[in-house]
């Protein structure tokens, strides 16, 4: 008999991918107590707390493709005092770019400049300000998406002509980072609680390097330089299971471009040779049976972060 | 318990190829080895398959 036989675990997914079946795999091999919760037919009742049908889950783990319901559904269920892998913080901050670039700025981890403006006009100033080129991303997306290099003044202009114009609301967010001249390649860093697991380097001649856009995998060693800012950011946006991408740069060395909670992991176990969804639910029982801080390997009580989400119309 | 899967075969939506399909789960994400359309199975008994969701403004990790 496993040791986890007694826990209930579930699963809060969109589609079954890869990454899912893996972890289901890797979750029924610990003889745990498996629910899948398919997102497309929950309902929640918010308000009937005396019989919230999730309170006598020991963790449930968040694999929602779209950010807006995982945000909710995280925040509803942390509401409810359930456990989950993230939490709604982790979710709130990492799934915005903005909230993730000053949540490390707050705790002093190396990353790219970025701006923030409101307005074209203002824009335009911040951009001339970095000097060009920069990189406008969507505060919101992923995979990528709607990321534009901006070379010159014709081109932001245009850019955010269209962004105001034709994007909603967030689209007006703007939110501008300097461009790092990259090695043809950057770093994605698994970091399972208090422990860098594993790294890949990926790399594309396009200067978009991430897998979903064909760029190739290989290992990336752990370092002690990869493992502290690795931990230091994982930590800043709330600690748990979450894929950092890092850029390398000339002067400044390792700088944390992105933080991801609910990462995807296929392309890099062969590089890496390290079972990343076994790791992944040794941390979810871990925090099932003690607590996210333990968990994580916290001491104290974790960092003190404010979540003010700005995700209200995240969804198209 | 094991999850519920099924193995078997089912017409692609999009250029009505039969897809063989193995140990396969609802909402499981495969794709046509014919057309390369992304599909997705929508139920079990038996195996059927639709197009997949498009990608949304919010998708990602």
């Amino acid at each position: 008999m496993s040791s986890h036989a007694n826990l209930k675990v579930g699963v809060l997914y969109s589609r079954v991918r890869v990454e899912e079946k893996l972890l289901f795999e890797a979750l029924e091999k610990r003889g745990v107590a498996l629910d899948l919760i398919d997102d497309q037919k929950l309902i929640f009742d918010i308000t009937d707390v005396d019989h919230h049908p999730f309170t006598d889950y020991d963790v449930i783990v968040e694999r929602c493709i779209n950010h807006s319901r995982a945000l909710y559904s995280l925040k509803i269920l942390n509401d409810q005092g359930v456990k989950t892998v993230n939490t709604a913080l982790c979710a709130d901050i990492c799934g915005n770019k903005l909230m993730t670039t000053s949540a490390l700025a707050a705790a002093g981890v190396p990353q790219p400049k970025a701006l923030v403006a409101y307005t074209a006009e203002s824009a335009i100033a911040a951009i001339e300000r970095l000097g060009y080129p920069v990189v406008l991303k969507p505060t919101v997306g992923s995979w990528g998406r709607l990321l534009s290099k901006v070379n010159d003044r014709d081109a932001a202009e245009t850019i955010l002509e269209h962004k105001e114009t034709l994007g909603s609301y967030h689209h007006s967010i703007f939110y501008i980072q300097e461009y790092i001249q990259k090695p043809g390649r950057d770093i994605r860093a698994f970091q399972v609680g208090p422990e860098t697991i594993c790294a890949i380097y990926r790399t594309s001649p396009n200067w978009i390097t991430n897998t979903a856009r064909g760029g190739s995998s290989s290992n990336c060693p752990i370092t002690p330089e990869l493992a502290d800012i690795c931990t230091r950011a994982a930590k800043a946006c709330g600690g748990g299971v979450v894929a950092l991408d890092l850029f390398e740069d000339p002067d400044r060395g390792l700088l944390v471009n992105e933080v991801n909670y609910t990462m995807e992991f296929r392309n890099s176990i062969a590089p890496t040779n390290v079972n990343i969804p076994e790791r992944m639910v040794d941390f979810c029982l871990d925090v099932a049976k003690n607590g996210w801080n333990e968990a994580n390997g916290w001491k104290d009580d974790g960092p003190h972060l404010a979540s003010i989400s700005l995700a209200d119309g995240a969804s198209a | 318990m094991a999850l519920p899967t099924a193995t078997g075969t089912a017409q692609c939506p999009e250029c009505f190829a039969d897809v063989t399909l193995t140990k396969v789960m609802q909402n499981e994400i495969t794709q046509c080895p014919g057309c390369g359309a992304e599909l997705e199975i929508t139920a079990l008994e038996p195996i059927t398959l639709a197009l997949a969701p498009q990608e949304e403004e919010d998708w990602g990790e």
